[in-house]
């Protein structure tokens, strides 16, 4: 039988909102996620050389670099990307053995890697690259949501978030129920025009991406910028007495 | 897409495969083919060897092919476990048919009609793997509805021209498989041109600017890639190797696997004995090759959506 779970009207979407106007580009997030992970539910993430010249090995969430735009008006971006999981997931669709699957009472896509039998044809699926094969292990593996944190009750309730939003120096990451249009990350996501990405897939992302807000391109009111960007206000006089203005101005 | 060597080689032999079963099941019907037991023993033997192989090949590069079983269980959702079902169930008319004709010596009645269903069913595994690919949506080269004709005809093409070089040999030519091989050729050859056209005009409706949602502020481009060596993706999804050639290796494809084959097949309708022999058995192996080159440029020159975060401006 299939595993594409239906989820009902208002059913729990868990996902993330990633904040691409404070993203720093540290990428904290993916250290993090590879520490708690490599002895979390998909441990172990494989390594392959890491100190060689090839290192290669398992992340389950990669940060990117982006510039957009031209001149003055161009922005650089930092943009972490990890599985989106989606309402509408090819790679559960396409999985032969269903060793993938999402799960109903949350929207967590997993990798079951007691039936996984590798033949990569999720990684395939997925638009976004999302999914990671060890080729050590034999199976395909991917963001877990940290499910072994999110409902781990000896954890105190503050940390029960995944490791990337717990790491995260500049609250770039949001973790909640996207599902809830009454939660503090629907909320955020209507207030600031959080998106999907390659909506045209139509895979129905869950997590969401807050746009870069307007830059500034002028100097504040105050401070050495503010000063220099005013117009020489008296050219031509002599040093002293303009020292003499100055001061008397104050 | 890189493109594994078990997977060409699975896709071009089991396509030959049972293309060779369906035209034997179809073609014993008809009366076209030789009823003798050496011919059946012969034809059928090797349209089962190409098929098992090629199988086998596929299994290759899995994880895990001794799970491979757990494939059998997601026909409803999943068009690989479809494809897994369709092939496992063509092996049992395979069996009736082949037991009848070289065993028996009996090709009528039931081992006929399983010879009739062995084909439909042949034909259905085709499209199943057809489908894996053409359903895949961040691949635009696979995602078109050229992807399944194509295999088909190739299927179809490659499996007439074993026939076509079977009846040669046993010297008992017969002018419609050769035509129908013939016509065969051109239509995969017709298949596949569209198909080049198709990938060669259009590309993805996905984009940087769609993939990265950045695309109201300006053009995007990758500015740092998020770690230095390549890694899963990048070995799997942004393979580029084959494609500075695929013009010259197109070519190799269009004469060896079509063109070639053709002209040779016709020859053979007009040509005596051994001579016939000859040609239509080069033309069988040609377009044999001519076929894995295709199927290398098919994976080599598809482009899958995840490249757009690594800095290509389009797939």
């Amino acid at each position: 039988m299939t595993r594409v779970a239906v989820q009902a009207a208002g059913a729990k979407k868990l996902g993330l909102v990633i904040d691409l106007d404070t993203c720093v580009g540290c990428h904290a997030c993916a250290v993090n996620c590879k520490e708690w992970n490599s002895g979390g539910h998909s441990a172990p993430m494989t390594d392959f050389d890491p100190y060689g010249a090839n290192a290669d090995g398992v992340w389950f969430n990669r940060i990117h670099t982006f510039e957009a735009g031209e001149g003055p008006d161009s922005r650089t971006v930092h943009f972490p990307k990890s599985c989106l999981h989606c309402e509408k997931p090819a790679c559960v669709e396409v999985c032969p053995t269903g060793a993938s699957y999402k799960r109903e009472e949350d929207g967590i896509v997993l990798v079951n890697a007691d039936t996984c039998i590798g033949c990569k044809l999720c990684s395939w699926a997925c638009p976004y690259g999302a999914r990671e094969f060890d080729a050590d292990e034999g199976v395909m593996k991917k963001c877990t949501l940290c499910i072994d944190r999110i409902y781990n009750e000896n954890l105190a309730p503050e940390e029960r978030v995944p490791a990337c939003v717990s790491t995260c120096p500049a609250s770039a990451r949001h973790f909640g129920d996207l599902g809830d249009p009454q939660s503090d990350v629907s909320k955020l996501v209507e207030a600031r025009g959080g998106y999907a990405l390659m909506p045209e897939m139509g895979y129905a992302p869950v997590n969401r991406y807050l746009p870069p807000r307007a830059g500034k391109k002028t100097a504040g009111c105050t401070g050495a910028a503010a000063e220099l960007a005013k117009p020489a206000e008296t050219p031509g006089l002599h040093p002293l007495l303009r020292w003499m203005d100055k001061v008397l101005s104050r | 897409m890189h493109p594994a060597f078990s997977v060409i080689f699975f896709t071009t032999a089991s396509g030959a495969g049972y293309g060779l079963f369906a035209l034997l099941g179809l073609g014993n019907a008809l009366g076209l083919v030789p009823a003798d037991r050496i011919f059946g023993l012969c034809s059928l033997g090797l349209a089962t060897a190409l098929i098992t192989a090629g199988l086998l090949s596929s299994t290759a590069h899995l994880g895990h092919p001794e799970r491979a079983w757990r494939a059998l269980s997601q026909w409803r959702s999943s068009w690989l476990s479809r494809e897994g079902v369709a092939a496992m169930a063509a092996y049992v008319p395979l069996a009736v048919f082949g037991i009848g004709w070289a065993i028996f010596g009996d090709v009528d009645g039931i081992f006929a009609l399983a010879g009739v269903l062995g084909a439909a069913l042949a034909c259905a595994t085709v499209y199943a793997t057809a489908m894996i690919y053409r359903s895949l949506k961040p691949i635009h080269q696979w995602h078109n509805g050229f992807v399944v004709p194509g295999y088909l005809a190739m299927a179809l093409a490659s499996g007439a021209a074993l026939l076509n070089m079977f009846v040669h040999i046993w010297g008992r030519p017969q002018l419609a498989v050769g035509v129908f091989t013939a016509v065969a050729i051109v239509v995969a050859m017709f298949a596949k041109q569209r198909y080049w056209h198709f990938i060669d005009t259009t590309k993805s409706a996905s984009t940087p600017e769609s993939a990265t949602g950045l695309g109201a502020i300006g053009k995007v481009r990758l500015f740092e890639a998020p770690h230095t060596e390549e890694n899963y993706l990048l070995k799997e999804m942004g393979y580029k190797i084959a494609r500075k050639h695929a013009a010259k290796l197109r070519a190799i494809a269009l004469n060896a696997g079509f063109r070639a084959p053709l002209a040779l097949t016709l020859l053979a309708t007009a040509l005596p004995g051994t001579l016939a022999i000859v040609a239509s058995s080069v033309a069988a192996i040609l377009l044999l090759a001519g076929l894995a080159v295709e199927r290398w440029l098919f994976f080599a020159e598809a482009k899958h959506s995840v490249m757009l975060y690594y800095g290509a401006s389009q797939v």
